[in-house]
């Protein structure tokens, strides 16, 4: 009964995560893609995910601290960062990009860097999110039990 | 035509009429006064000639009573007798005289024996007196000469002559010496007196003229013109008559005098009446004709100005129209970007924080937003047709693969309304045609949307058959339409499609497929590399209302308004249908029956892709082509159990395509025996919904034979599947469900899904855990398995998910992460079967890496038939202006990302 607890606990955490609006439909076809031949694949795509994210939103703050401010740099890594958070179907994380690269557009600066933050908070939210949400998912897996679906 | 040129031609006219008045009638009067003339001188000429023969005659008759007889026969009194009674013979003498020659010697004995004296005339001549008033007693004796010609016998009228000498009054003389000399008579000067006979010239005119009835029309005068200076008048008084005269010649026999007739008329000439009344009429007549003239040249005149004013009218709605279509297509170009934003910022805002009401809100204005984009893409879409700026493509593509993805498409609508949808392509249909299969699916999403909107109940059946086919099947359906009326999908009855395509031209039997009905096998070359298809689509929904129907394909018409404020559209689709279909060299028509139903029909023509593999007789080669996801099922042997013929031979079509054998019965009674005494194997058995649960001891009666029969017989007994409407309809009854559940098999049929439902229930292919979207899965698997793909998106997470998702699908994918690493890959030959290609990419972006490998495909392949890689865009942007722009740009599709796996399916099934 332990497991159907975990499994429990697992579906309300990832129910309350799309409610909350941080993971998006596209998620669960990600998962659906994974089966016995790929078993972890999401974990696989997400640590991608996070470690592209790392690295773009470095480059980010990075060339926003430079002066005259590259743009069009900034917006070419925010279009990054919206098209891998759209494939994950992280989206709190896209929507930002999608208001941030209309800052970009506008050669907005100060609209740039508190989108920057806002994408900041929103980005290791999710990476704390989705990691206890992994944690949980291998304790299970150690149990045995299978993962439920996100339906 | 001015008035002083009418003015001359009138002067003219006058004075040409004055001229041939002259000419003609004064002519032509002399003529008439000519021959009357010469006529009356003949006349008188022939009376005188009478009188003379009589005169003459009377001599002869003197000569033999008086000379030759002693004594004479013939005295005073028998002459005078003889003469008066015969005066009518000499109409021209008053009287008639003898004088007989005595010379002087026999005076005297002469004298004796008459007992007068010869008298002379003399005295007589210088006094002229009135004959009745002197006396012959009163003149003097005659003197002597040497000869006398006494007159002896006298007509009583002139008796006083007789005993006067003749020869003794000096004309007189000279003339009778002329007649005794010329032995003729001879005519003296108008004397009273004369040898022989007095004529009277002037009663023998008279009585002349009296024959003649125009005796008051022409004035005759009669002169003796013997001395021509002195014209001696005979006849005739001098009056003033015309200044015109007609001479004629007299001959009276004497070559000595000579005499004229001079005729003239008595009035002057009447004034021409007719001439003036034929000059008034031609006066007349050149004015009416002037006036005409004058009319029409004016008339001219404003044709052509009109006709200007038109020419400058139709330029400039022309231009009007020009502008129309450019203004529409320019602001519908222009509202789709701003929308593209809209659009996005909604999707962002349904992502923040929002209670629900909000959430509602803005979910609305998400499909409003839709809705307004598809309207663009529509108006776009008649903008571009009316300026014949859209073009259809030619590409290959396979018709049943787009039925199944468009029946997908409705699946879900169809489902909820409970409607039954179906679709069925004709065997004969070639699996591979060329042609542009968006707009195609374009006509067939407007005619399936309309028929989804309108029908609440009863069924939607889409038929695509071969022109010819329909052709040869008209007369064996005529006779068999009366029987069952009830034959349709669901039973509901339908609107006779038959009479949708009446009209069309293909039909006619002096249309095109005129030689198809002669010679179905032997057809010429043409014919196979046309495909001409007629597709239909039958509701059983409301029907249009019989005044809208002739309206029906006006843009922006639609039925009522009450219909756009229930339904939506814009009354468009079937413009542009009716548009797209003209640009397939097809037509369209539709047969409609208010609360039974619509059936629309339109035929387009295709190009085969394979045109050897399309007779008629190879038919069976193109049912052994089965869908690619289903070789597994070759060989198979199906049951369907339906008692309605159409709808078990959508049925059988789809079953077919898996390479699986049919065999249709009606009930389950049948079926059971086509199961026992069969001579193939049945490994499956399909049963109408309404044939389970119409008997549900009858259904479990059939389950539990079935499981004996194969438990004797061979031991594997055939799977059992339910064809189901809707899924909530079917209700599974507990009782037959524990001992053999059937399998559920929700309609629309569609092969894939059919495919994926036997691979579960049969085992066979690689069982997966029965998730949801399994179907999808287990399709896509065989459809991509042991296909190559690549994959070019700069961001390593996209690519990883595309990449695991193909991989899933069971495809070997290739990644690169730019256009140029991607034209490298993909410069042939090389062993790709398609491309997924990101479009925003740093240094080369998707359309122009897309363009360099079709560059590379045409420049490598120029030869032989083109290789055409599939390349399909990735992209995040949802509006059709991508789309286009992908198309455009040589790519073969779209997917939109992030993927989802019905839309790559979707996609990916057109090409293989």
């Amino acid at each position: 009964m332990d497991q159907l607890q975990l499994q429990r606990e697992l579906r309300d955490y990832e129910a309350a995560m799309f409610q909350q609006g941080f993971l998006d439909d596209q998620f669960s076809q990600l998962q659906k893609l994974q089966d016995d031949s790929s078993p972890d694949f999401v974990i696989e795509v997400m640590t991608m995910f996070f470690d592209d994210s790392e690295k773009l939103l470095n480059n980010m703050s990075r060339a926003l601290e430079q002066i005259p401010v590259n743009f069009k740099q900034i917006d070419a890594y925010v279009h990054q960062q919206k098209g891998s958070s759209a494939s994950v179907g992280a989206a709190r994380v896209k929507n930002i990009c999608a208001t941030f690269r209309s800052f970009c557009e506008a050669q907005n600066r100060d609209g740039c860097v508190s989108c920057l933050q806002q994408l900041q908070k929103e980005y290791s939210q999710l990476k704390k999110n989705l990691k206890y949400l992994f944690r949980k998912q291998q304790e299970i897996k150690g149990g045995g039990g299978a993962i439920p679906t996100g339906e | 035509m001015d008035s002083t040129k009418m003015g001359f031609l009138g002067d003219g006219g006058k004075m040409w009429l004055k001229w041939w008045e002259k000419i003609l009638v004064t002519e032509k009067r002399k003529e008439t006064l000519a021959s009357m003339c010469d006529e009356r001188a003949r006349m008188l000429q022939d009376q005188f000639n009478v009188s003379m023969n009589h005169i003459q005659a009377m001599s002869i008759l003197i000569s033999t009573f008086h000379h030759a007889k002693i004594p004479s026969a013939i005295d005073q009194k028998t002459f005078a007798k003889y003469t008066e009674r015969t005066a009518f013979e000499r109409p021209l003498t008053s009287g008639v005289a003898y004088a007989v020659r005595v010379l002087q010697s026999e005076r005297e004995q002469f004298e004796k024996q008459q007992g007068w004296t010869i008298k002379r005339m003399d005295t007589l001549e210088q006094n002229p007196v009135h004959e009745d008033d002197y006396v012959a007693d009163a003149l003097e004796p005659s003197p002597i000469h040497e000869e006398y010609a006494p007159v002896i016998f006298a007509q009583d009228t002139i008796s006083h002559v007789i005993s006067i000498d003749m020869l003794s009054g000096k004309e007189d003389r000279e003339n009778v010496l002329r007649a005794r000399e010329s032995g003729k008579g001879v005519l003296t000067a108008p004397f009273r007196l004369y040898l022989g006979g007095v004529f009277e010239i002037e009663s023998l005119v008279e009585k002349l003229l009296q024959q003649l009835a125009s005796k008051q029309t022409v004035l005759v005068n009669v002169y003796d013109t013997t001395n021509r200076t002195h014209p001696i008048p005979m006849y005739g008084s001098v009056v003033s008559g015309d200044e015109f005269y007609h001479v004629s010649f007299l001959n009276f026999g004497d070559p000595f005098r000579k005499h004229e007739m001079h005729c003239r008329f008595k009035q002057k000439p009447p004034w021409p009446l007719m001439a003036i009344g034929t000059s008034i009429g031609i006066l007349i007549i050149a004015l009416l004709v002037g006036h005409i003239f004058h009319a029409t040249v004016n008339r001219i005149a404003n044709v052509e100005e009109d006709y200007h004013k038109m020419i400058e009218l139709k330029k400039r709605a022309e231009a009007a129209d020009v502008a129309k279509s450019q203004f529409l297509a320019t602001v519908s170009h222009e509202i789709r970007t701003p929308m593209n934003g809209v659009l996005g910022m909604m999707n962002m805002l349904m992502d923040t924080d929002l209670d629900v009401t909000q959430q509602e809100y803005v979910r609305t204005a998400q499909c409003s937003g839709k809705a307004l984009v598809s309207i663009i893409n529509e108006v776009l879409d008649q903008a571009k047709i009316e300026s014949g700026k859209l073009e259809l493509e030619a590409v290959l593509f396979d018709i049943r693969a787009i039925m199944d993805d468009v029946l997908s498409l409705f699946s879900e609508k169809s489902q909820g309304k409970g409607v039954e949808l179906a679709v069925y392509v004709s065997d004969q249909v070639p699996r591979q045609l060329i042609g542009d299969p968006g707009r195609f699916r374009q006509i067939i999403t407007n005619l399936m949307g309309n028929s989804i909107k309108f029908t609440d109940k009863g069924h939607i059946f889409v038929t695509i058959h071969l022109v010819e086919e329909v052709f040869h099947s008209i007369e064996v359906e005529r006779e068999s339409t009366s029987k069952d009326t009830e034959d349709t999908l669901s039973g509901f009855p339908i609107a006779d499609g038959r009479r949708s395509w009446e009209g069309f031209q293909a039909f006619s039997h002096e249309g095109p497929l005129g030689s198809f009905s002669s010679s179905a096998s032997s057809s010429s070359s043409s014919s196979n590399d046309f495909i001409n298809l007629i597709v239909s689509v039958e509701d059983t929904g409301d029907g249009i209302p019989l005044e809208s129907q002739p309206k029906i394909f006006t843009p922006f018409m639609q039925v009522g308004p009450s219909i756009s404020r229930k339904h939506g559209g814009t009354g468009i689709g079937l413009s542009i249908s009716k548009c797209l279909v003209g640009l397939m060299n097809g037509e369209i028509g539709f047969v409609s029956e208010p609360k039974i139903g619509s059936t629309f029909t339109f035929t387009a023509v295709f190009t085969n892709a394979c045109p050897n593999s399309n007779e008629f007789n190879k038919t069976q080669q193109i049912n052994n082509q089965p869908h690619p996801a289903s070789s597994e099922f070759l060989g198979m042997a199906a049951l369907v159990i339906d008692p309605r013929p159409v709808r078990a031979e959508v049925s059988r079509y789809h079953i077919q395509r898996l390479g699986v054998q049919v065999e249709i019965v009606s009930d389950l009674k049948q079926g059971l025996s086509a199961v026992t005494d069969g001579n193939v194997a049945i490994n499956m058995v399909l049963i109408e919904q309404e044939v389970w649960e119409r008997d549900s001891t009858m259904s479990s009666h059939f389950v539990n034979n079935i499981r004996k029969i194969a438990e004797v017989d061979k031991g594997i007994p055939p799977k059992l599947f339910i064809l189901v409407n809707s899924s909530s309809s079917f209700k599974a009854s507990s009782a037959t469900s524990c001992v053999h559940n059937p399998t559920v098999v929700t309609k629309p049929l569609r092969a894939s899904m059919l495919a994926a439902s036997l691979q579960r229930a049969m085992g066979v292919g690689n069982k997966g855990n029965p998730r949801n979207g399994e179907h999808q899965a287990l399709s896509l698997n065989h459809l991509l398995s042991g296909r190559k793909i690549l994959i070019v998106d700069d961001n390593s997470v996209n690519r990883t998910v595309a990449a695991g998702a193909l991989k899933k699908y069971g495809a070997g994918v290739v990644c690169v992460s730019s256009g140029i690493e991607a034209i490298t890959m993909l410069t042939p030959p090389h062993e790709f079967d398609a491309c997924f290609m990101d479009i925003q990419m740093p240094e080369m972006d998707g359309f122009e890496a897309t363009k360099k490998i079709r560059h590379n495909e045409n420049s490598e392949n120029n030869k032989e038939l083109s290789i055409h890689l599939p390349i399909l865009a990735m992209t995040a942007d949802v509006i059709q202006a991508t789309h286009e722009e992908c198309l455009k740009h040589g790519m073969d599709g779209y997917v939109s990302k992030p993927f989802e796996a019905e839309q790559l399916y979707r996609e990916v099934s057109k090409f293989f």
